[in-house]
């Protein structure tokens, strides 16, 4: 009973949505106008953020196949969005053909369109739910369908820590799903930071803002920070670094500047 | 196929390096580089042979241009870059040895279809995607909807089923939704409800605090609160309810909405003011009782200095004669008539009618005149009682007498004034009643007040006030003293000698009845131990003794043992006392109740019943009570004084006992004033006498000294 009838909540696609605007900055067009104005705003800002997100894009695929040589065959990427190309299911999938995969975003939209990509793989599929509750992810049934909580998984939380603040407890979250993950299990994580914006921290604050004024706050973390969500895990080589420094496979001077902000690191449990 | 170094394939695939340089900082794919370029190089072959194919084939090139499309080249910048890629460079790479005006045409056409491809393909793209999320926001709707639904259904079974009624209005006050259990609160339909709004709900039970709380509220300075708020139902009775209000805000932090949840405490608020009623109001006549009239008095008395009160205080003349003649019932009626006569002649503001008890009522007045309106009332209440009453069909005279208290508040308390009151109605009452007295603080002072009594009994025993006399019961066959009934007296410090019917009636309500009754009990059974030891054995036997038992007595658990411990102590035997008990007393008397006179009468005691022919004793009766004596009432032997006696009641005296002596029981008459009397009860078979004409009560050497007489005489 989260809020009664008289006060109701619907699907507002006049509100921009962050996977929607996420989908726009890669070139997609999965979006609506709203969406595609306000990543205009923050790109007059931070005219790198189509970048930024390839990069996570390519870290994740990076990381995926990582862990599939690394004998991970579970996946669990919450925050997932909208799927366009190059999604975790498609790497895996690629890497290990048994590979499943469980995606989790509390976006209705992305959810609904995960659906309707997702249809005929019944090795992958995906769950409306939020990171703050991790507990209503474990114990849902389409997770327990697809995943097996005995054996080692890969947990994918790639761009969605910044989009949770301090006050709903982001470290309680993500330490509540270590806990309950298989040893060996691993840890793939990306987020925004100040650090290594190829711009005045002054200007990034004016994207950080328009996120702020859509009712998604971007909540930027130090390195520190963003390390302490490894608790209980042991890092990878080479550790939380910058996104396009994690085991690249193109030459660093080919790299766009932009990539090189934020801090990616995979970590795993013993 | 990797062709030797400057060969056609190793062109080409130079060619493919510097397309996917050009273009890979703007795609958006998650490819590397080389994965990139490795996904152009059949694109570029497929370029590289449309350049030099015979005739020209457009499809080639608008398959390239989807192509890109296809490997997430979305950006037009990508389709610029390639066409300035390709103008550059395919020709260069790889027209091999063809003529170069016509490949230039060849790559200018090429360039034109590709762009077609692009546009194409990036068309019908851009579509999918738009019809892909489109239907995914109107599923997702749907599915929120759906949840809604759920949630909303959920919730509206709680917010129906709630045995809480809950309302919810806006900041205006309209009421925009109610459930089921407001709506029976309130005994309405919804739209009823739901045309009010919340300030319509005054009520003059309104705390004061009520509607500053409320603005509060929808003003967004506060949060909630709570409060006991009554509300007119729609049919005008009234609802009491346990609300609590709280401001509803919208995601933004704005008031918006204000929320209602009430209980319905009107059952037990009227279960509370009926306990309160009950425990102020008098039940047989439905006056403030006692507590509320000390209450209201308290209060006009504690009130400015500027005020005053009246009390008169009323007690019927004669009440107990139609309680006893008429029954409890009737007098009850007849109480109950007088009340309602009373309640009429207080009706103004400040005035107050209450029953203290048995037939004393109380009316209070108050104001700054009850100097003139206490004599009012006063007189009013005297006319009330002119009319008789009737009750069972008779027509009943009431009279009272009236005692008049009116002063400044301020001054006295209520018991003070109350004591007042009583012994000015005493004065009323000694004056012959069916009259109301003022109080005069000198009279006050010389007065015998009950309460007075009733305070100094305890000690009057512990302080050896009280002491016996005796009064000689004579036998009417020969003349001569078999014995004495034991009267008991109250030494008052200041009051003097008082008699029982003074006290006993209050010893009887303290309960201080049952300590006095058994010390009479010893002195007198102690008493004619003495007279034994002196008189010495007669031919009469041992003078008897007679004592009283009041009913309190009777029902009291140690009656028995108590008895039995004072014979054995003293010494002396069962058949020398005498216990008598009023008739009245044993009426309706139950097996349990008597079972203590058995046990007495078994050993010897002899039981007289007492004040006989007063009260309503069936007459079978008498074979189941353990009595051996009957005390013939003095108003049966008041019409022998005279000669001659009324022929009646010479009959009924001769009736009783003619039926007492087939029963076996002694008859002893009281009140024998003259020698004709005593005469005529020797001839109607009376068998002992008592009374002035014998000797009055007296000490007990008078009684010692009479037997000797008597003895010698």
């Amino acid at each position: 009973m989260e809020r009664p009838a008289w006060a109701p909540r619907s699907i507002d696609i006049t509100v921009p949505s962050v996977s929607r605007m996420y989908d726009y900055y890669l070139g997609g067009s999965h979006n609506f106008e709203v969406d595609r104005e306000a990543a205009r705003k923050a790109m007059e800002f931070m005219p790198g953020l189509p970048k930024i997100m390839q990069a996570n894009r390519a870290f994740m695929r990076r990381a995926v196949q990582f862990a599939v040589s690394e004998g991970i065959s579970q996946f669990l990427d919450i925050g997932s969005g909208i799927p366009t190309f190059g999604n975790v299911h498609e790497v895996a999938q690629a890497a290990d053909p048994d590979a499943r995969v469980m995606y989790v975003d509390h976006d209705p939209v992305a959810v609904a369109h995960s659906q309707a990509v997702l249809q005929d793989n019944d090795r992958a599929d995906i769950l409306a739910a939020d990171l703050r509750k991790p507990r209503e992810i474990l114990n849902a049934p389409e997770v327990r369908r697809l995943i097996d909580l005995n054996r080692p998984v890969a947990l994918l939380l790639v761009a969605i820590l910044h989009f949770v603040e301090d006050a709903d407890d982001p470290y309680g979250a993500v330490a509540g799903l270590r806990d309950a993950l298989a040893p060996g299990s691993m840890l793939l994580l990306t987020h925004a930071s100040y650090e290594g914006l190829p711009l005045s921290p002054e200007r990034a604050e004016g994207a950080v803002d328009v996120y702020q004024n859509i009712r998604n706050p971007l909540i930027m973390r130090t390195r520190e920070e963003i390390a302490r969500f490894f608790e209980g895990y042991d890092m990878v080589e080479p550790g939380l670094v910058p996104m396009s420094q994690w085991r690249p496979d193109t030459a660093p001077e080919d790299e766009d500047p932009y990539a090189f902000s934020g801090f990616a690191g995979v970590g795993r449990t013993a | 196929m990797s062709g030797e170094p400057d060969g056609p394939e190793d062109r080409l695939r130079r060619f493919a390096t510097i397309w996917s340089r050009a273009v890979y900082p703007v795609t958006s794919t998650s490819s590397t580089r080389p994965e990139f370029e490795a996904c152009l190089l059949p694109l570029a072959r497929r370029l590289s042979e449309a350049l030099r194919a015979r005739s020209f084939d457009a499809d080639a090139g608008k398959a390239v241009g989807a192509a890109l499309v296809e490997a997430h080249c979305t950006d037009p910048e990508a389709l610029s870059r390639t066409l300035d890629c390709v103008d550059a460079y395919l020709v260069l790479y790889c027209g091999e040895d063809g003529d170069r005006e016509d490949l230039r045409a060849r790559s200018a056409r090429l360039q034109h279809a590709m762009a077609a491809g692009f546009a194409q393909a990036l068309r019908e793209r851009t579509l999918a995607e738009q019809e892909a999320i489109a239907q995914a926001a109107l599923e997702a709707q749907g599915v929120v909807a759906q949840a809604l639904h759920d949630t909303e259904a959920r919730f509206r079974a709680v917010f129906e089923g709630a045995a809480i009624g809950i309302g919810i209005a806006d900041l205006e006050g309209n009421i925009l939704q109610v459930n089921n259990a407001l709506r029976r609160m309130f005994g309405l339909s919804e739209p009823g409800l739901r045309s009010r709004n919340v300030r319509d709900w005054v009520h003059p039970d309104d705390a004061p605090q009520t509607w500053r709380l409320y603005d509060e509220l929808v003003s967004g300075e506060r949060e909630h609160y709570h409060l006991e708020k009554a509300f007119y139902r729609q049919d005008g009775t009234v609802l009491w309810t346990n609300l609590t209000v709280s401001l509803l805000r919208d995601a933004d932090g704005e008031p918006q909405y204000q929320l209602a949840l009430m209980e319905d405490t009107t059952e037990r608020r009227l279960l509370n003011l009926r306990l309160r009623y009950e425990a102020t109001h008098d039940a047989l006549t439905g006056l403030p009782n006692r507590t509320f009239f000390f209450e209201r008095l308290e209060k006009a008395l504690s009130a400015g200095k500027d005020r005053r009160f009246g009390l008169c205080y009323l007690d019927l003349d004669g009440f107990k004669t139609v309680n006893d003649s008429l029954g409890h019932a009737a007098g009850d009626r007849l109480l109950v008539e007088v009340a309602d006569r009373l309640q009429a002649c207080a009706t103004a503001p400040g005035e107050m009618v209450a029953r203290l008890g048995g037939d004393e009522f109380v009316a209070l007045t108050t104001g700054p005149d009850t100097q003139r309106t206490v004599d009012e009332l006063a007189a009013r209440i005297m006319n009330a009682l002119l009319a008789p009453i009737s009750v069972d069909g008779r027509e009943l005279t009431v009279r009272g007498s009236i005692g008049i208290v009116e002063g400044p508040a301020g001054e006295r308390s209520a018991a003070e004034v109350l004591r007042s009151a009583d012994i000015t109605m005493y004065r009323a009452k000694s004056a012959g009643g069916n009259r109301f007295e003022l109080a005069d603080p000198e009279a006050d002072a010389r007065a015998i007040t009950r309460h007075g009594l009733t305070t100094a009994l305890p000690t009057a025993l512990d302080r050896g006030e009280f002491f016996i006399e005796y009064q000689p019961l004579v036998h009417l066959g020969d003349g001569s003293v078999r014995g004495a009934e034991a009267l008991v007296r109250w030494l008052h410090p200041q009051h003097g000698v008082l008699s029982p019917d003074r006290f006993i009636p209050l010893a009887e309500h303290t309960g201080l009845i049952v300590p006095l009754g058994r010390w009479v009990l010893e002195q007198s059974v102690r008493q004619a131990r003495e007279w034994r030891d002196r008189h010495g054995g007669e031919a009469l036997g041992p003078l008897r003794i007679n004592v009283n038992l009041s009913p309190c007595q009777l029902t009291h658990p140690g009656l028995v043992q108590d008895t039995v411990e004072i014979l054995e102590r003293t010494g002396v035997a069962p058949d020398s006392l005498c216990l008598e008990v009023t008739e009245s007393a044993l009426i309706g008397a139950d097996d349990d109740l008597l079972k203590p006179l058995r046990r007495l009468a078994e050993m010897g005691i002899d039981i007289a019943l007492d004040d006989f022919g007063t009260g309503y004793s069936n007459l079978a009766n008498l074979r189941r009570l353990p009595v051996s004596v009957l005390k013939l009432d003095r108003s049966f032997t008041q019409s022998m004084q005279r000669f001659p006696a009324d022929p009646v009641d010479l009959k009924i005296v001769e009736g009783i006992v003619s039926l007492a002596h087939s029963l076996d029981l002694a008859v002893t008459v009281e009140g024998v004033e003259t020698g004709a009397q005593a005469e005529q009860l020797r001839i109607l078979g009376c068998d002992t006498a008592q009374g002035w004409y014998y000797a009055r009560p007296g000490p007990p050497d008078r009684l010692h000294e009479l037997a000797l007489v008597d003895a010698t005489g």
